[in-house]
């Protein structure tokens, strides 16, 4: 994202730039000090730990989901995120890495015997887990010193992997319900159109013939 | 008598905010709780008649405020604090439960009518969630066997079926585009389990009418078995030969069997069941506890299984 040369022309809003990223991140993180807050105090209904964790869970898809929908939001509607990606995905990191310690803390307690028979026993705690790992070296190669070091190209391809997070991401909220309700559903149907459309669209570039040199429109 | 200076006072001695917030929270609920049930408030306010119950309980019981906003009925949605938002849709009186197939004597009762016919207890039972949650809920009904006997089964009736309710236009749930059961739900029970004297027709909670989200106005609770089995809103009781269709057995054989008893040594395949969250019990940081065969029940009713391989027939 950064990588580019600092000297080409910002093309987001003027104003939107201003904003210091930090504050962005302060808003990000938000719901997570609300949620600790409203939980220290009791107020997250009958089964707090159950609410935190869905919640942190469920934060954690969204900017997953908000991560993904840059690129498409750039080439179909003409708006560009760019400079905020980062933020999108470490905000997703930071929430699957909260949903993962209160997984581990609140709701087993660390008893690692628990924790390794759902590992192998259940398919949405594995793919859980694997999709969190997944997410560890993304976000440890999110600096610019890390984009640097790996070079854009290997860069770009290692963090394709995020397209594995989002399918193991809306799995393992499948198969964590119960039945078929709505809103896990819904979400599958936005990470499965936003990953459509990047393979769609590759495709398309592969079977139709290298571009002319754009000519003005008549 | 000194008269007392005004630094008398410590801030400590000063109710706490969180304290008389709490008061207002369970005034609060109370209320929300009366105009729930569709009710006047003054209606709630007369208690049931019940006499104690020897298999109740001396756990400490779940809150009101717990037991009423946290459960699932999905004809009202799917998610826990739904069945309290969307229930008081329900129109509860008047309310006739119909029980036919191999009887002497079908009949259509009206639940005050079956409230009448029977002594209603108090029963302050453990629930185990298939989901690996608990919750100890002081129940009010009468054994389902008074209702049973009442109807004279015949010799060919080995099996009793269940049937909820169903009302799309007062169940928002069953309006929904994804339909997560087919509905209405259905349950069902080996005559000897519906003739246990643990199993019950609730009517009540905490000495009042069931409120509608925990499935007024009548209702089965079989406390050793996974809540599931549990029917709310019963519209319908069918004596029959063979074992009926149950509504989770039927989405989800491999994960919810027709017997549906607690038992810690048979895992469901998304949630161990060798330990459970007790609701109410310490805020985020409650501890599980171990979680027992049968609902801790198993000397009333493992004779009823004897013999029966428990993880076949789960």
């Amino acid at each position: 994202m950064d990588a580019r040369s600092p000297k080409a022309a910002p093309r987001t809003a003027p104003a939107a730039a201003r904003v210091p990223m930090i504050a962005l991140y302060a808003v990000g993180l938000a719901p997570a000090a609300w949620l600790f807050y409203q939980g220290v105090n009791d107020n997250l209904g009958a089964d707090p730990m159950r609410y935190l964790e869905q919640s942190l869970g469920l934060w954690a898809l969204r900017f997953l989901v908000a991560t993904l929908a840059v690129t498409p939001l750039r080439q179909l509607a003409g708006i560009n995120l760019l400079r905020y990606r980062r933020l999108l995905g470490l905000l997703c990191f930071y929430y699957a890495a909260l949903h993962w310690t209160t997984y581990l803390v609140l709701d087993q307690g660390l008893d690692l015997e628990a924790i390794w028979a759902d590992l192998v026993k259940r398919p949405y705690i594995t793919i859980g887990m694997a999709t969190f790992l997944v997410l560890v070296p993304l976000a440890a190669t999110s600096s610019n010193a890390a984009i640097r070091r790996l070079g854009g190209k290997a860069w770009a391809r290692l963090h394709r992997l995020v397209y594995a997070a989002a399918i193991g991401a809306v799995l393992h909220f499948l198969l964590v319900v119960k039945s078929w309700p709505p809103e896990p559903l819904v979400y599958a149907a936005i990470v499965l159109a936003l990953l459509g459309y990047r393979l769609g669209r590759s495709v398309l570039r592969r079977l139709a013939p290298k571009p002319e040199p754009r000519r003005r429109a008549a | 008598m000194p008269i007392r200076r005004r630094s008398d006072i410590l801030p400590s001695e000063i109710t706490p905010r969180e304290i008389y917030l709490n008061r207002r929270q369970i005034i609060a609920g109370a209320a929300g709780l009366a105009l729930a049930s569709g009710l006047p408030a003054t209606a709630r306010a007369g208690s049931l008649a019940t006499v104690k119950s020897p298999f109740s309980t001396d756990e400490k019981p779940t809150s009101l405020q717990d037991v009423t906003s946290y459960n699932n009925y999905y004809e009202f949605g799917v998610d826990k604090g739904a069945p309290a938002a969307h229930a008081h849709t329900l129109r509860t009186s008047p309310w006739t439960v119909k029980v036919d197939g191999l009887v002497a004597r079908p009949a259509e009762f009206s639940v005050e009518d079956l409230i009448k016919g029977s002594t209603l207890e108090e029963r302050i039972y453990r629930m185990r969630c298939v989901e690996g949650w608990s919750m100890v809920v002081p129940w009010d009904g009468f054994p389902l066997a008074d209702l049973i006997k009442r109807v004279e089964p015949l010799g060919s009736a080995k099996y009793v079926a269940f049937e909820t309710a169903y009302r799309p236009e007062e169940m928002p749930g069953l309006q929904s585009m994804f339909p997560v059961l087919e509905w209405p739900y259905v349950e069902g029970l080996r005559l000897d389990e519906a003739m246990h004297p643990l199993t019950i027709l609730a009517v009540g909670l905490y000495g009042e009418r069931l409120p509608n989200q925990n499935g007024a106005p009548i209702r089965l609770v079989v406390p050793w078995k996974y809540g599931f089995k549990g029917i709310k809103s019963i519209a319908r009781i069918s004596f029959v030969e063979k074992q009926p269709e149950t509504s989770w057995n039927r989405q989800a054989p491999d994960e919810y069997g027709f017997y549906a008893n607690v038992n810690p040594n048979v895992d469901h395949p998304r949630w161990s069941q060798k330990t459970e969250r007790r609701i109410g019990e310490g805020g985020l940081f409650v501890k599980r506890r171990p979680t027992l065969l049968f609902n801790g029940y198993a000397e009333e009713v493992a004779q009823l299984y004897s013999g029966m391989d428990l993880r076949k027939f789960y």
